[in-house]
């Protein structure tokens, strides 16, 4: 680590743990982010690392939240005749009780949303291009049907999550140092993945796929467990996000394929995909600006929303970050030689 | 669930108006889908706004019939306005992403089908919506099985536009033209023809074409901003079944698929038509990717 990236980290660090002490009203807003964060990096890495263009991760994020909440009430009720009863049995748990349901629900979550996503990948990952795209879309919009009709964890109805034991400002601190450590454990998890040999044979099958697997990768071996990689991550936020909302159900809360599941993407382009920090710079910029206009837009935010795909995918395809390493290539270490730009554009004329 | 399959198996007269309604609505499905699949086949470009077109256009149709026209004539209308539409998509964002990577054409469609959906939720609302065509209901069988007329001229009319386009591929200069580029494209040019203008041609056929599907959704069905992604999804279930270039096949599917969504609609529920169709999908490609595997090939 460089001396200036040293300071970046610091600082990031540093504003991360003066924002809620600085704006207590906006911690959930300030939660939010980091989860956008996590969503941003989970995509990129099959999305931009690999060129598995996912439409469906969000699928995992449900998961892991049914999977937590399965685990915190079934602990000590008997989840079935909770959703039975529509909210008439009140759960009431102590708090030693509550902590362990919720750490083991967090665990069960990642494991939950980790085997989905391996026991998936060998039907979808076999598929490429549009057709890895459609089948994932596909995937979320079956699960968030289908859970729908489960009666045992309430079906479209929902299910209320166990409340938290102390004080609401309590509350939100304790869930938005959750998202935080999840997503820099995140970040620092796939900056190290990114540099070992697993990060280059994930970049090999975005170059190549044929030819990765021709040099003797075990292609589908690969793709299984980096998207296993991304859906653990998910799990987990999912069952945090369950618990800070209180109130679960599929189509808005659990899966919602044409909000978060879009977001993802969309943040992820803005910043830059095939880049550490263009996942990042794009969720934290894509989080505010939605934070401030969203209110103030009267339902045309949604239009804003699919024009900002539009637009980036048409006319700024390469992101933030892209953008800035084509104006200073050399702050990327990357040496562009300048006989050699002169004699092709020489060649052109 | 198993109480209905036994009323089926007691009753097989309800048999038949399931497969009736199911044909008669497919032969709509058939036309998104072949709308779908000669974008694909001609420009490469996988439409994830194909729903949203169907809903646009029953969404015309409905505001033309407002104006006291027939809901059935507004079919002329809505061709027209869609075509133009089309064209206009065409040269905004189409014939930008025509010659990028796959994802960035498909996530530009679905971009489009975000904007076109939140449009209408905002000009016409969420609520569900039917155009009144004012025909009389037929009963069969001892009225056991009930078809509406209007279901009969749409299964009509949606085989007389297929004649008219199958013809127009086969006979007519620009159908020519646009089976030559299918072909070949880089071989098409050399031939001179202008490649850029039947690539707009056939996206604003495609859009006048899932325009009249819609007008035929607004009466014999219903309209809802938000239902155009099941139309996506079921015209991709039905190409990627058929494959590309598959009249007959597109056909077969799509009166399958209608019949198929019926019959899950009345042993599992209404609620589980959505799922059916997508869950279909993923039968589908898990079907196609087995029989490539066998030659160590990849759906791509």
């Amino acid at each position: 680590m460089t001396r200036n990236s040293l300071i970046l980290h610091v600082t990031i660090l540093a504003a991360g743990i003066a924002a809620p002490l600085l704006f207590p009203g906006l911690v959930f807003q300030f939660a939010m982010l980091w989860i956008m964060i996590l969503f941003a990096l989970t995509w990129d890495t099959l999305g931009g690392q690999m060129g598995y263009n996912s439409l469906g991760n969000i699928l995992f994020f449900g998961v892991g939240m049914y999977a937590c909440a399965i685990v915190q009430i079934g602990m000590f009720y008997d989840v079935a005749e909770y959703t039975a009863a529509f909210g008439a049995i009140k759960v009431d748990f102590t708090d030693q009780q509550y902590y362990m349901g919720i750490a083991l629900g967090l665990v069960f979550a990642a494991v939950a949303a980790f085997v989905v996503a391996a026991a998936l990948s060998w039907v979808l990952l076999g598929l490429r291009g549009p057709y890895f795209a459609i089948g994932t879309l596909g995937a979320a919009l079956a699960a968030a049907e289908l859970t729908g009709a489960w009666d045992y964890v309430g079906g479209g109805g929902g299910l209320s999550m166990p409340v938290f034991p102390g004080e609401p400002g309590a509350r939100s601190l304790f869930f938005y140092s959750l998202c935080m450590a999840t997503s820099i454990a995140c970040y620092f998890f796939l900056r190290w993945l990114y540099g070992t040999r697993f990060g280059l044979a994930l970049n090999a099958i975005r170059d190549d796929e044929d030819k990765a697997e021709a040099m003797g990768l075990h292609t589908t071996r690969y793709k299984m467990v980096a998207w296993s990689i991304s859906a653990f991550f998910l799990g987990i936020v999912g069952g945090l996000f369950g618990n800070m909302t209180g109130f679960i159900e599929p189509l808005e809360v659990a899966y919602p394929t044409l909000t978060f599941g879009i977001f993802m993407v969309a943040m992820t382009l803005l910043g830059g995909k095939g880049t550490l920090w263009g996942p990042i710079i794009g969720a934290t910029l894509f989080h505010v600006v939605k934070e401030v206009t969203w209110t103030y837009l009267l339902g045309w935010q949604w239009i804003a929303l699919g024009l900002l795909i539009i637009v980036n995918v048409v006319y700024f395809q390469q992101g933030i970050m892209g953008w800035m390493r084509e104006k200073w290539p050399e702050r990327f270490g990357l040496v562009v030689d300048t006989r050699a730009t002169i004699s092709r554009r020489e060649d052109a004329q | 669930m198993w109480s209905n399959v036994e009323i089926l198996t007691a009753a097989p007269v309800f048999i038949v108006q399931l497969l009736l309604n199911g044909v008669l609505i497919g032969a709509v499905f058939a036309l998104a889908a072949y709308g779908l699949a000669l974008v694909w086949g001609v420009t490469n470009v996988k439409n994830l706004a194909q729903g949203d077109f169907v809903m646009m256009g029953g969404y015309l149709g409905y505001t033309f019939s407002n104006f006291g026209l027939h809901p059935i004539l507004t079919i002329f209308p809505v061709a027209a306005v869609m075509f133009l539409y089309g064209w206009i998509i065409y040269k905004l964002v189409i014939n930008r992403v025509i010659q990028r990577e796959l994802f960035t054409s498909l996530l530009a469609t679905f971009g489009l089908a975000i904007v076109m959906q939140q449009g209408m939720n905002l000009i016409f609302g969420p609520e569900v919506l039917t155009a009144d065509s004012g025909f009389k209901t037929r009963t069969l069988f001892d009225g056991l099985v009930t078809v509406t007329d209007i279901r009969m001229i749409s299964f009509v009319l949606c085989g007389l536009l297929a004649l008219a386009l199958v013809l127009f591929m086969k006979r007519s200069r620009m159908g020519q033209a646009i089976r030559a580029t299918a072909q070949d494209a880089r071989a098409a040019r050399v031939m001179g023809i202008d490649t850029e203008k039947v690539y707009a041609f056939t996206f604003s056929l495609n859009s006048a074409i899932c325009g009249v599907a819609g007008v035929l959704i607004s009466m014999i069905w219903v309209l809802q901003p938000f239902y155009g992604i099941a139309y996506s999804v079921r015209a991709f279930v039905i190409v990627t079944a058929a494959g590309l270039g598959n009249l007959p096949g597109v056909i077969i599917m799509a009166l399958g698929l209608g019949s198929i969504e019926q019959f899950s609609g009345f042993i599992l529920g209404a609620q589980f038509q959505q799922a059916t169709v997508v869950c279909l999908l993923l039968i589908v490609l898990i079907w196609r990717r087995l029989l490539l595997q066998r030659h160590r090939q990849v759906l791509q």
